[in-house]
């Protein structure tokens, strides 16, 4: 099966790691995987602060980088959901609705296409060690993608799972309020930050990374030694 | 008191909250108490909680679509049953009607059943001005107006902020009281000094949670019964509404009132709902000689036909703010309105300008939560955005800076060539923040990150360089 990656910038950028084991796992379920140099930005940074017109463009810009592709498959919850919002933000126009649409009905988060579409639930990960799992806001709540991460950990040799308490609560990434409301950003991380420590869990796991890149960056600013990890990471362990 | 509550600039407004520490364990404690309890109630017990929600949605959104319809019957059917409908446009208009009701009937003494539209409106501050005592008779209503008129921190648990101690002390010095702490006791207190302000009172006002347009009826949901006797014993009675809470019939009231008190506090039903139709008749033994309903519009004919009209489908169970994680950590009062939390993120800047409150749609990190625990299914994190959206495009106040920082980001990020080419010289321009695989004292926009949190270092090899190269067979 030919798979089409959205790396996202911050993959692309900040965590390569996480990109290369995206592309290993998928080779390993057996798909073909191709990167379209021209993707850029989702353009969600700038949209959710409520500028549309600037990022229409790079809307644009991924609408036809990925016409071709049959899946479009992305390590990331909240960036996959973002082109799942494109029809919305393209309704009404002629041109680019219909080519949105299209886009966004064969876009996937990395978990929710290896379930539901390879249809496999154990990928033969091994991976020692205690760990605990941030669920993304956007991932479960706007693209609805809640049990495939659960499915496909629970099926990790030698992985020791806790879950994570007040799970469903926000880490205080939110984008650009992390920066524009940091104080209140502080609090929520902090909190978060609290949760996985009372597990005692060695790793914490997540599918975005954003939150990842929140709550890692936090821990690490205060000397606490647990290490974050994208589920592609651990998914790729074997 | 206002819908404003508060001089203070947004910032001052949410350091006070963060560093007061006993509200914000009130908040959580009572947001995960709360919270358990509403689950209970809705997804555990019924299965079907999800019909539930597009029936709540379905009745709102009908009422909406036929709102002048709706209001119309009510008024007829009030003034039928021998009472007084006065639409109010404005909050002044409301007020100088009320005020003729009470000059005319000389009144001097008031009660209230908790409402927040006569909050929004600033009731009671019209009512002192003409001299008359107002008494709150909800219970944490009544703590908040004794203790200084301290604003409410919650729509739902107004007094959430105050421990049974404070309480105390407030009731020891504005009623002598000198009774311990114990609930019980601290109760029944605020009875014996209620009962008599009952007696007392010329006119009782209330607020109403959902009107019946079939029969002119309107309802009131409490846990204390205050509602019941504001309403039985002045000969006055003046009921005031925002113009769209309105249910046709007492079939769509049972089940809008089912969804409110499961929402607000977790309980299948409250202790009291009372409904009453017009004033007293011939054969009754109480109610009131006169009736006035009050219909508010303040700016909600405005939000009808907008991209906002969903906000006027709420029910004021206050759910979302029960699960909102920036509300958990800033409480009420940082709102600055009398509407926190998600809900009045969105409804304060609607009825009171971008100028009062253009910071409330950013207190949010759009994670959905209030979305998805709705009654009546609001889009609030939509909503949330759309003001965003409205603040940068149609009023342009949005800071300078940011909108620099965007119109660059729209450029790169639409460029693949300027997206490859920023991306690649990012280490470079970063290096002199950089130390190993971190950055801890980011420059611009990156200090607010880095004053709390690490920021990585972006990688040497970008994951497009290890991909082009890996297909080249260089890994």
């Amino acid at each position: 099966m030919k798979v089409t990656l959205f790396a996202t910038c911050i993959v692309d950028m900040f965590q390569s790691n996480v990109g290369k084991a995206t592309v290993e796992l998928l080779e390993r379920l057996g798909c073909e995987v191709e990167f379209p140099e021209s993707q850029v930005c989702c353009g969600q940074p700038a949209y959710n602060s409520g500028y549309v017109k600037e990022s229409k463009e790079a809307m644009k810009k991924m609408i036809e980088t990925f016409s071709d592709a049959e899946y479009v498959v992305s390590p990331s919850g909240s960036c996959a959901f973002m082109f799942h919002e494109y029809p919305h933000i393209f309704a009404g126009d002629p041109v680019w609705e219909p080519k949105a649409k299209q886009l966004a009905e064969k876009t996937y988060e990395l978990t929710q296409f290896i379930v539901g579409v390879l249809k496999i639930e154990d990928v033969g990960a091994r991976f020692e060690g205690t760990a605990t799992y941030h669920t993304s806001c956007h991932m479960t709540r706007l693209l609805g993608v809640k049990e495939p991460p659960m499915i496909l950990l629970k099926n990790v040799k030698g992985l020791k799972f806790t879950e994570l308490p007040g799970k469903e609560q926000c880490c205080g990434f939110g984008g650009t309020f992390s920066v524009k409301n940091a104080q209140i950003s502080e609090q929520m991380v902090d909190e978060k930050v609290g949760h996985v420590e009372e597990t005692g869990a060695e790793y914490l796991i997540g599918a975005d990374g954003a939150c990842l890149m929140n709550i890692g960056g936090r821990m690490e600013r205060l000397g606490k030694p647990v290490k974050v990890l994208h589920i592609a990471e651990v998914l790729n362990s074997h | 008191m206002a819908m404003k509550i508060s001089t203070e600039k947004f910032k001052e407004r949410v350091d006070h909250g963060i560093h007061d520490q006993f509200m914000r364990s009130a908040v959580a404690g009572a947001q995960d108490g709360m919270g358990y309890k509403r689950k209970v109630v809705t997804t555990d017990e019924l299965e079907n909680w999800e019909d539930w929600r597009n029936h709540g949605e379905e009745i709102r959104q009908h009422v909406l679509e036929h709102l002048d319809f709706y209001l119309e019957q009510l008024s007829e059917h009030v003034a039928k049953r021998g009472g007084h409908v006065f639409f109010a446009q404005t909050k002044e208009e409301a007020n100088e009607y009320i005020k003729s009701v009470v000059q005319r009937k000389n009144a001097k003494k008031v009660v209230k059943a908790k409402s927040m539209v006569t909050e929004e409106i600033g009731l009671n501050g019209m009512l002192e001005e003409e001299g008359c005592e107002v008494v709150e008779t909800d219970l944490g209503e009544y703590i908040l107006q004794l203790d200084e008129h301290d604003p409410p921190l919650h729509i739902v648990v107004p007094a959430l902020h105050k421990n049974k101690e404070q309480i105390r002390d407030v009731f020891a010095k504005k009623l002598g009281y000198t009774k311990t702490s114990k609930p019980e006791e601290l109760a029944c207190q605020a009875r014996v000094t209620l009962r008599e302000k009952f007696l007392e009172a010329d006119i009782g006002i209330t607020g109403c949670n959902f009107a019946v347009a079939e029969t002119g009826s309107f309802s009131l949901v409490t846990n204390e019964g205050n509602a019941d006797l504001v309403t039985a014993l002045p000969k006055t009675q003046i009921t005031v509404m925002g113009m769209e809470r309105i249910v046709p019939t007492f079939e769509e009231m049972e089940v809008l009132v089912s969804m409110l008190t499961r929402s607000a506090v977790g309980q299948k039903l409250t202790s009291y709902i009372t409904v009453l139709t017009g004033p007293r008749e011939e054969l009754d033994v109480d109610g009131p000689e006169e009736f006035h309903l009050v219909i508010v519009d303040n700016g909600r004919s405005d939000i009808l036909g907008s991209e906002f009209q969903s906000i006027l489908q709420c029910i004021r169970c206050g759910a979302c703010i029960n699960v909102c994680p920036v509300y958990r950590h800033i409480g009420g009062h940082s709102y600055g309105s009398i509407y926190p939390g998600p809900i009045g993120a969105v409804l304060s800047p609607l009825l009171g300008g971008y100028d009062e409150y253009k910071e409330l749609p950013y207190a949010s990190t759009l994670c959905g939560a209030c979305t998805e625990v709705c009654p009546v299914k609001i889009p609030l994190h939509n909503l949330l955005h759309q003001h965003r959206i409205n603040i940068v495009e149609k009023e342009g106040k949005a800071p300078v800076s940011e909108k620099l920082l965007m119109r660059a980001f729209g450029l790169g990020a639409a460029s693949p060539t300027l997206y490859k080419i920023g991306s690649k010289i990012a280490p470079a321009a970063m290096n002199p923040f950089t130390s190993g695989d971190k950055i801890s004292k980011g420059p611009g926009p990156l200090k607010a990150w880095t004053d709390i949190r690490e920021f990585p270092a972006p990688n040497k090899e970008r994951f497009r360089d290890w991909f082009k190269n890996r297909e080249k067979g260089d890994n």
